[in-house]
């Protein structure tokens, strides 16, 4: 396997993220998964949006493009279209990908482009210090939240379910090692792939909720996230305080990219 | 060999685009631009190109950006209500450098406004719509054919200068149908898509720019590896905190521009040999104001015109020398009034500035311009 170390642009770090922060154990199970797979480093490109999660595609060395919040995704498919042996990877945060670019996500997901999400969900606006997010959940405090966020998160994984992506799998910065594997079989699916990576964030959400310091957060999260099978066995009560983790759900529907390929063909665009 | 065709503003814009090598283009659907998208959507696949229909305006600009980087030379196009949703983008494609095409028919305003009636209230809009200082191209055709060269000049000025280039067109020139008589293949001028000038191993810098000021970030998946951000960044293209560094930053991205201001300003004048008042018009609005200015011509007034292809970045010299040459200005423009404040500023006192607005959801008349000229003229007798 390929030194992962060696994906980084090691002159970049040391990275931004506040002590204790999720988002280098999900961007290292990115490289390890790329590693795994040997994917060709001038090949890949990895696309972020705006926000705490965003800021890794810098330290990545790829080509790396940090676009504007909650625009990752079209600029990934402009990318995976413009040129479809690129592997496009894209990194966005639970406001970047559910709020601002929710829209964007419902539809990369329906077209199943051949992109790979990898959402950093730490359930807030860690970067302008912490205010509520689609996926904060229900009586969490939050600055624009004092008095307890009451409306609905998102569940990321069924909204993605339901726009049409064609993999979908659970991970946590806990779970760093079966991370790897659900992020490389994402990459390895012709169709649009999400992975839903739940990352603690001790400074902007876990001090203001009094969940303790980071190793009490992924203590949580060992605790409450389960692999499905075992999520399955649970009573419709008990699945109320877990979450199932790994392959959530996969399913085969052609790829954007290679259907359009055959619209050239058919115009007569390929001679 | 050249070829004559029958065709409508929108189809000779989009033409024009795939002759300059736009092969990319994403867009939403919106009235009265459509047709460009559906050009696209038939024409692009035959030469290989793509065309993607997108979930909204944002996701129409981000995604040819994102195909530009990627090595295609991209255009979108949208009218007034996508132009605004456009404008986060456009400021990210200007800070960025990434070349890109944006068609803005304009439409009447604000807001869903008199849809879809004829306006050119956008001028402004485009110039400063994003926040943020940055430099602008943006050309405007007054007929079908100028519709296919403004695309070419469009799509290669965005490539020579990594920069968001605006084709402020009008309702009545895009929907307009005139024969036209394209140019062929060879006749057409194409400037290619910017490559590295050194290696990885030369200190290759992605945002490092050239004697023209204008950086060769290459294309994704060449190799090069590069980092691309709406941050400021040093000329390693990645984000910098440095005040000097964001102060040469913005510096250049205006600069690069500025320093061909005369090269790219673009116009023509008619019966200004004698002339004692000029009309300065542009789009639709200069067809009729021609008209107006010929039958002013007949009935012996000495009045002159001229069409601004360029609308920014303004055309300072030749308004200058235009308010030194003549003692009055007729502006009219299908809008409150907007142009005319910046043909007043570069008058600079020289000349007597007159707008003629007209924002009631119709083109203007030859008459109405004419009468103004007369109104004009007879004050010069006082």
């Amino acid at each position: 396997m390929k030194d992962y170390e060696s994906l980084f642009r090691t002159n970049r770090l040391p990275h931004i993220w506040c002590p204790g922060c999720g988002n280098g154990i999900a961007m290292k199970a990115i490289a390890k998964a790329i590693a795994k797979l040997d994917l060709d480093q001038d090949k890949t490109v990895i696309v972020s949006g705006i926000g705490c999660s965003s800021r890794a595609s810098g330290y990545m060395d790829f080509d790396t493009l940090h676009t504007a919040h909650g625009r990752a995704l079209p600029f990934a498919t402009g990318i995976k279209l413009a040129n479809p042996d690129l592997n496009v990877i894209v990194i966005t945060g639970d406001g970047d990908c559910m709020a601002i670019g929710g829209n964007h996500f419902i539809h990369a997901c329906r077209r199943n482009i051949d992109l790979t999400v990898v959402l950093f969900n730490n359930n807030i606006y860690g970067m302008t210090g912490g205010q509520a997010s689609p996926l904060t959940p229900v009586d969490k405090k939050a600055t624009t939240a004092p008095y307890g966020t009451f409306d609905r998160p998102f569940n990321p994984c069924d909204v993605a379910k339901t726009a049409g992506a064609t993999y979908i799998a659970r991970g946590t910065a806990y779970h760093a090692a079966p991370l790897v594997d659900l992020i490389a079989q994402g990459i390895q699916n012709k169709g649009f792939s999400f992975i839903e990576t739940l990352v603690q964030c001790p400074t902007s959400y876990g001090r203001r909720n009094k969940m303790g310091n980071a190793t009490a957060m992924m203590k949580h999260m060992s605790e409450t996230v389960i692999p499905l099978t075992a999520y399955n066995r649970l009573s419709a009560e008990e699945q109320k305080t877990k979450q199932p983790s790994g392959v959530l759900h996969t399913d085969v529907f052609p790829e954007y990219a290679a259907e359009y390929a055959k619209i050239i063909k058919q115009a007569g665009g390929d001679k | 060999m050249s070829e004559v065709k029958l065709m409508q503003g929108n189809e000779a814009c989009a033409e024009g685009a795939i002759a300059a090598g736009v092969r990319f283009f994403g867009g939403y659907p919106i009235t009265p631009s459509t047709e460009i998208a559906e050009y696209m959507a038939v024409n692009l696949p035959k030469v290989g190109g793509t065309f993607i229909q997108m979930e909204d305006e944002i996701a129409g600009i981000g995604v040819i950006l994102g195909a530009s980087l990627a090595g295609k030379k991209a255009l979108t196009a949208t009218s007034g209500p996508g132009f605004s949703l456009k404008q986060e983008l456009i400021g990210y494609a200007a800070i960025a450098e990434i070349p890109a095409v944006i068609v803005n028919v304009q439409r009447m305003g604000p807001s869903t406004g008199q849809p879809t009636s004829p306006a050119q209230a956008d001028i402004m809009q485009a110039r400063w719509g994003t926040h943020g200082d940055h430099p602008m191209i943006a050309l405007s055709p007054w007929t079908v054919r100028e519709a296919f060269d403004v695309a070419v000049k469009a799509v290669n000025y965005a490539e020579r200068f990594r920069t968001p280039v605006i084709i402020l067109m009008d309702e009545v020139v895009g929907h307009l149908r005139e024969r036209v008589d394209l140019p062929a293949a060879h006749e057409i001028q194409v400037y290619p898509r910017r490559v590295p000038d050194k290696t990885k191993a030369e200190g290759y810098k992605a945002y490092e720019p050239m004697d023209d000021l204008v950086p060769n970030p290459a294309n994704f998946g060449t190799g090069f590896r590069i980092h691309c951000t709406g941050l400021v960044h040093d000329e390693t293209g990645f984000p910098s905190g440095s005040p000097s560094v964001t102060e040469k930053t913005i510096k250049r991205l205006h600069e690069k521009i500025m320093r061909v201001q005369e090269e790219i300003t673009h116009y023509d004048e008619f019966f200004m040999d004698d002339a004692e008042i000029a009309v300065v018009a542009f789009g639709g609005t200069a067809r009729t104001a021609y008209a107006a200015v010929e039958t002013a011509r007949k009935s012996g007034q000495k009045v002159g015109m001229i069409r601004m292809m360029t609308i920014w970045p303004f055309a300072d010299k030749v308004i200058r020398d235009l308010a030194k040459k003549v003692r009055k200005i007729l502006v009219p423009e299908m809008n409150y009034g907007q142009y005319v404040y910046e043909v007043e500023r570069a008058a600079a006192g020289q000349a007597r500035v007159v707008s003629l607005p007209k924002y009631n959801a119709e083109v203007f008349t030859p008459d109405e311009i004419q009468q103004a000229i007369e109104r004009l003229a007879a004050e010069v007798e006082k």
